[in-house]
């Protein structure tokens, strides 16, 4: 690991030359301080090369495998504890078996409110929805934009997750075919959104979670999910946007709906 | 740098070896665990996957 040494040869070359006893030691502190840097320069290469290590390996792998358990886990507590509110998801969004829905709680930020399934991103993909946005409250999975639709409501629903790190909940969207199931799953329903079409977008363009997608100041009158994160790849600088449309919501007690227990394609 | 530290490990080689092994695994442990997460939000690595203007919305703006 020791690069001290560097350019040994032309260093002692040239301090052979010179046999002043002075030289030699100015020399010598010349190759301290050459082999110094070069050790520094070395170090920073191998740091910048952990960062990578950590920030694409590490971090998508732990994050990836604890999201994934805690969808299972809310997945097990909310038909186990059916009875109980306080276990399991919060009861949000259109309620399939009373119309119309009940009103509304007040989300906090960083809460699990839904889990999101996309049969596209793998068999049993699953991550729970946190409600915010915040940087911290993104490491632990995908966020729902505040105030935008709940699940099956008129609105957008819009949700955003990464893309490269932090577990990449939305590693594959732009794998998303038209026509592809997008399932969030509340306390009461399967809400089944259907892909529509996909956009890359400057994150400043804030019409996409618009109520009506792209039409900042239209009036709702169907319900979309949309989903963002960041492109390219390892990049912030734009945004890959989909949007789906509701297809349909399935009450809770009829069990998923084929389009999560079939194989892709027979949906 | 690097020179100096293996001088100032005792043992012998096979010693030093384990021991420079061990130091690298503890300073990555670090690494990983404290000082890149506090650094990895200064980077324009994936760290931001929202359309600006979304805090601000949830400021009590347009929206749902």
């Amino acid at each position: 690991m020791s690069v001290s040494g560097s350019a040994p040869n032309e260093a002692g070359a040239r301090e052979g030359r010179h046999s002043h006893p002075r030289r030699a030691a100015r020399m010598r502190v010349l190759r301290a301080v050459i082999g110094g840097v070069g050790e520094l320069l070395v170090t920073a290469g191998v740091l910048v090369l952990l960062f990578v290590v950590w920030q694409v390996g590490y971090t998508s792998l732990i994050d990836a495998r604890a999201q994934q358990s805690l969808a299972g886990d809310l997945e097990h507590q909310t038909t186990a504890g059916a009875d109980d509110p306080t276990l399991g998801l919060p009861d949000i969004g259109v309620d399939p078996t009373s119309s119309p829905s009940a009103t509304q709680p007040t989300l906090d930020d960083g809460r699990v409110i839904a889990i999101i399934r996309v049969p596209r991103f793998g068999e049993g993909w699953a991550r729970a929805v946190y409600e915010g946005v915040r940087l911290d409250t993104l490491r632990g999975g995908p966020g729902h934009y505040p105030k935008t639709a709940l699940p099956g409501e008129i609105g957008n629903m819009s949700i955003a997750g990464h893309r490269t790190t932090y577990g990449h909940p939305f590693y594959d969207l732009d794998q998303v075919q038209p026509g592809d199931v997008i399932v969030i799953e509340t306390r009461k329903a399967y809400v089944i959104y259907r892909a529509e079409s996909t956009r890359i977008v400057k994150p400043s363009q804030v019409e996409v979670i618009a109520a009506v997608p792209g039409k900042p100041n239209a009036k709702p009158t169907e319900a979309w999910l949309t989903l963002t994160t960041c492109n390219p790849k390892f990049s912030d600088r734009e945004r890959f946007v989909l949007h789906a449309k509701l297809d349909r919501v399935v009450p809770r007690e009829q069990g998923p709906p084929p389009e999560l227990t079939a194989p892709l394609g027979g949906a | 740098m690097y020179a100096a530290l293996w001088r100032a490990l005792p043992g012998t080689r096979g010693l030093k070896i384990l021991q420079s092994v061990l130091l690298f695994i503890v300073v990555v442990a670090v690494l990983f665990q404290w000082v890149f997460p506090a650094v990895a939000p200064l980077l324009p690595l994936d760290r931001d996957v929202t359309v600006e203007g979304a805090l601000r919305l949830s400021g009590g703006g347009s929206g749902r």
